[in-house]
């Protein structure tokens, strides 16, 4: 009896074929956007990762270091770490331009830290998005 | 790099924005559907800020 494929027996798609555009998602935000001919969209993405990760360095929001501990010092620290690496090159950028904020109380300080680990959040779903577009789940 | 000084409101009524931006861009198939999306995130947003900002008034007493 013949069997119809479904979408879970289908190959996944080569590396080849989305890789490009996520990694450069990931450095210039809305960057794999442009890469596959998306420019509306990823100027769009791009303006509002750019906007919130600059609100978060005039904020002086705190970068996170990776620490472990309890649980949840280990999922905030380590996850706040990834969120803020998320923003690729911005994040670069400004820890090697030698942003270094202190964690100090406040809640505009807070609000800074927020949005810095919230532009790279947002990095992430452009970045999904960029992959869905890349192997043709989304047009 | 100046340095920013804003209160609760503003700060998350521009988090509000360009998340909700973002979610529309990347949540729906065609631009209407992409506005729409975003500017109900955005009203989302807008009626949890006041509304949990009324409840932590009447919280605090």
């Amino acid at each position: 009896m013949p069997s119809n494929p479904t979408k879970a027996d289908a190959p996944a798609p080569s590396a080849g074929k989305w890789a490009p555009a996520v990694i450069l998602g990931w450095l210039v935000p809305g960057g794999g956007h442009f890469l596959l001919k998306r420019p509306g969209r990823g100027a769009l993405l791009s303006a509002s990762v750019l906007c919130m990760f600059l609100l978060g360095l005039m904020m002086r929001g705190a970068m996170f270091q990776p620490q472990t501990g309890d649980i949840l010092t280990t999922i905030i620290y380590v996850g706040g770490f990834l969120g803020d690496l998320a923003s690729g090159l911005l994040y670069l950028l400004a820890t090697w331009l030698g942003y270094a904020q202190p964690d100090v109380a406040g809640h505009v300080h807070d609000y800074g830290t927020k949005f810095l680990v919230a532009a790279g959040l947002m990095n992430v779903l452009a970045m999904v998005d960029v992959y869905e577009i890349a192997t043709g789940k989304k047009d | 790099m100046p340095k920013m000084n804003l209160s609760h409101f503003e700060a998350a009524l521009l988090f509000a924005l360009f998340s909700s931006v973002v979610l529309g861009v990347i949540t729906k198939r065609t631009d209407s559907e992409r506005l729409r999306y975003g500017l109900r995130c955005f009203l989302y947003f807008l009626v949890a800020l006041i509304g949990l900002g009324w409840l932590m008034h009447f919280g605090h007493g």
